[in-house]
């Protein structure tokens, strides 16, 4: 599998960008605010000056005469420390001011109109306020306007102390903002880590469908991912069900094989054949043994998806196993030593029979001739525990947990036939009942002691 | 001593060939090369103190000094004289000459301490706060009441036309910058000046150029009052005649109170020096106590007289009465006032 970058990594350089976008959008546009309400302020106060000046206009004598108002330049003095220009025309003609102010002369404003406009004058900028208005003089009206202009220093510093504070606010919002980003993509991304908890808490063999609730992005996955586990448990079905039909069907045609074989044991004289014999009837019975270990394993593993749960008796169990594998070790002058008392459990006795069966079967097969095998049931701790002790050969070197992997088999079993479905089959039961296997061996040095544990009803 | 004769020589031919009107001129030699010319309105008797401490600190640097009236220092800074500083009490002249770029800026840790309004865009720097005054002459008004007002003044001059016929002096506004001021700003804040000034406009007033004659002529009983004189020079003139000639008098009703400026014109050269200058004059600008300086601080905390006026703004507000048309409707309706023969 290979990691394409995280999603919540990407999901917060995506916010932490849309943000740092805001952010500077957000400062431009403070900037730009900041400036054009200075430029206003600056416009509203130069116009008010020059609009007091023009007010005092009037014609005496056929001259222009105004005055200019103290407070026409008080008021430009009360809101910043600017350099103050001015200058009043009348027609081409100065009447008084700056003479050389660079008043744009080719459109006057419409009378009663202010218009502004920026400048360079004395080394520098300059905002301008006109009016213009019409003085009756002599003949006719003659166009006087009167132009009031101030350094824009101020503007500037105002605008730029707003758009620093808005730089800083931008900065912060977009710390925050991140910050902010990297906690949503953590929370928004916290169900899809829910349901990876959720799948990869399973047992191996939980194939159930994930009930969970999911937000509606994840139903999809949640759809497929469920899909795929149905698929999965049915195609494991389906061959644990070809495996189980195969293993019926070998068993049968291998019973009659041993049936003539012994038949023809019993009629032939010649020793070596009776040994021939003999050796064909082993290998039909451990191949028999193995197709039932794998009919067994099958049954297990379909039983244990629907465990059947009903009160067992742990000590009538073992009885009853014990009885049907005592033909199998009188052959090979074992004895079967029980010591039980009655334990109730809560279980599949077809299950618990097969696993009992399985372990007990597993020290028949490995202790040697003219030996005891002890079965114990006993209740211990509020669990059940029926143990099979042998004087065998032992579990071997190896780590006993792997013993119970399929087809795993002791490092000590040379010699000896077997599958090593045994301890797998009685493990796989124990779990689906909630119990454990305990596989030790013998203080002694000699035989291996095999613990079924469950919980004890 | 040669040096310092030819520094003189030169500096009044430097002065005569800009045909500067200088009222008086000293040089203050140093150890060294440095020298630090400052035009300015103040009389030598009245800004001496100051020099002396500039050069006591910096022994090194020669200070040469220039009077000349304010409108006549207003026109040289304007016609690029070379000065290092610009001293003037005529603030409207002071702040044009800052307002049409003929300064340069300034800024040190003593000038950032100046009150905002003891400054302007880091171009000019007050250092004094000088009230407008009212002189007496004992002597003359023996057995009147003392005015305390201007309607008071009025009703004086009005009942006792004898006492007072030819003895009023005051500032011709025509030639003094600092006078033009004054009356510009009491005509702006009060109505009584008009009527005042009908009133002295009939006792035939005596016009003068400068505080100090006039303080002079009060205390040689020539005068029997001078109207708006600068209270600092007619303090200094009482700390020095202590014949009980003079009395000096601060309108109740309303006082103007003018700053005396500085200001490094933009053909300054020892512009470091200046600066320094300046510096000390804000410091002392600031003192708490007037102590034994001949000019007041900005700040009169130790006034008994409760002068509730602050000082006349810097701002363009005082470019209004320089305008050429707004100084000769002013001029006509004075000459109106006061020449009424």
């Amino acid at each position: 599998m290979t990691a394409t970058g995280s999603i919540g990594r990407r999901l917060t350089l995506l916010l932490a960008g849309v943000a740092a976008l805001l952010s500077v959008l957000s400062w431009s546009m403070v900037t730009g605010l900041a400036w054009q309400a200075a430029e206003r302020t600056q416009d509203n106060v130069l116009a008010a000056s020059a609009t007091s000046i023009a007010e005092t206009l009037r014609s005496e004598q056929g001259e222009v005469r105004l005055e200019l108002p103290y407070s026409a330049f008080s008021m430009l003095g009360a809101i910043s420390e600017e350099r103050v220009f001015y200058n009043v025309m009348a027609g081409s003609a100065l009447l008084t001011g700056y003479e050389d102010l660079p008043v744009s002369t080719l459109a006057p404003p419409a009378p009663g109109r202010v218009s502004f406009s920026t400048s360079e004058y004395r080394g520098s900028q300059i905002r301008m306020a006109s009016v213009t208005r019409l003085v009756l003089v002599g003949t006719g009206p003659v166009p006087v306007t009167v132009t009031v202009a101030q350094t824009r220093g101020g503007v500037a510093t105002i605008a730029g102390d707003l758009s620093q504070l808005a730089a800083i606010l931008s900065v912060a919002f977009f710390v925050v903002a991140v910050a902010l980003s990297a906690f949503a993509a953590r929370a928004s991304l916290r169900p899809l880590n829910e349901i990876a908890q959720a799948v990869s808490r399973r047992g191996p063999s939980d194939l159930r469908p994930l009930r969970r609730a999911a937000p509606a992005e994840l139903a999809p996955l949640m759809t497929s991912l469920n899909r795929l586990m149905d698929r999965l448990g049915q195609s494991i079905r389906r061959s644990e069900d070809f495996i189980a039909e195969a293993a019926h069907r070998v068993r049968t045609p291998l019973a009659t094989v041993r049936a003539q074989a012994e038949i023809v044991l019993r009629s032939v004289r010649d020793e070596d054949e009776k040994q021939r014999l003999r050796r064909i009837i082993r290998a039909v019975d451990e191949s028999s043994r193995s197709a039932g270990q794998l009919l067994d394993h099958a049954t297990v593993a379909y039983r244990a998806e629907h465990l059947v749960r009903e009160p067992v008796d742990l000590a009538d169990l073992a009885a009853r196993t014990a009885a049907s594998l005592g033909p199998t070790a009188a052959m090979k002058d074992i004895l079967i030593q029980m010591d039980t008392e009655p334990v109730p459990v809560v279980g599949d006795p077809v299950l618990l029979n097969n696993a009992l069966r399985n372990v007990l079967d597993n020290a028949v097969k490995y202790s040697p001739a003219e030996t005891t095998i002890a079965l114990r049931v006993r209740a211990d701790h509020g669990e059940a525990r029926a143990t099979v002790a042998d004087e065998g050969p032992g579990l071997g070197d190896g780590p006993a947990e792997a013993l119970t992997e399929r087809f795993r088999r002791g490092s000590n079993t040379e010699g000896v036939v077997g599958s090593g479905l045994g301890l797998t089959i009685a493990e796989d039961v124990l779990l689906a009942h909630g119990g454990r296997l305990e596989l030790e061996t013998d203080h002694h040095g000699r035989g291996a002691c095999v613990s079924l544990v469950l919980p004890s009803a | 001593m040669r040096l310092a004769c030819l520094a003189i020589g030169l500096s009044l031919l430097a002065t005569l060939a800009m045909a500067l009107e200088v009222e008086d001129h000293r040089l203050y030699p140093g150890t060294g090369d440095r020298m630090l010319r400052i035009v300015s309105t103040a009389d030598l008797e009245v800004f001496e103190p100051y020099l002396r401490a500039f050069q006591a600190e910096r022994p090194a640097i020669s200070i040469d000094y220039t009077v000349v009236s304010s409108a006549e220092l207003h026109r040289a800074i304007r016609n690029g004289a070379e000065f290092d500083l610009a001293v003037s009490s005529a603030m409207d002249l002071q702040f044009q000459l800052a307002n049409d770029g003929f300064g340069q800026s300034y800024r040190s840790d003593s000038t950032e301490s100046l009150p905002e309004w003891a400054r302007w865009r880091d171009l000019i720097f007050a250092f004094t706060a000088e009230p407008a005054v009212v002189v007496l002459s004992a002597e003359r008004l023996a057995g009147l009441p003392v005015p305390a007002t201007r309607q008071e003044l009025i009703t004086l001059l009005r009942q006792h036309p004898e006492r007072f016929q030819g003895a009023v002096g005051t500032y011709d506004v025509r030639d003094s910058g600092l006078g033009y001021l004054f009356a510009t700003q009491e005509a702006r804040s009060t109505d009584a000046y008009w009527r005042l000034s009908e009133v002295m406009g009939r006792l035939n007033p005596q016009l003068y150029c400068c505080s100090g004659q006039m303080i002079d002529d009060v205390s040689e009983g020539r005068l029997a009052l001078a109207y708006n004189v600068l209270g600092s020079y007619a303090a200094e003139r009482l700390v020095r005649d202590s014949d009980g000639q003079l009395q000096i008098l601060r309108m109740q009703d309303f006082a103007n109170v003018i700053l005396r400026t500085a200001l490094i014109p933009t053909t300054a050269r020892e512009i470091e020096s200046a600066g320094e200058m300046i510096d000390m004059l804000a410091t002392l600008g600031l003192r708490d106590a007037p102590g034994s300086w001949t000019l007041p601080p900005l700040r009169q905390t130790g006034d008994g007289e409760g002068s509730g006026f602050g000082p006349i703004r810097l701002g363009p507000a005082l470019m209004v009465y320089l305008d050429p048309l707004n100084r000769r409707a002013f001029l006509d309706e004075w000459e109106n006032a006061l020449e009424q023969r």
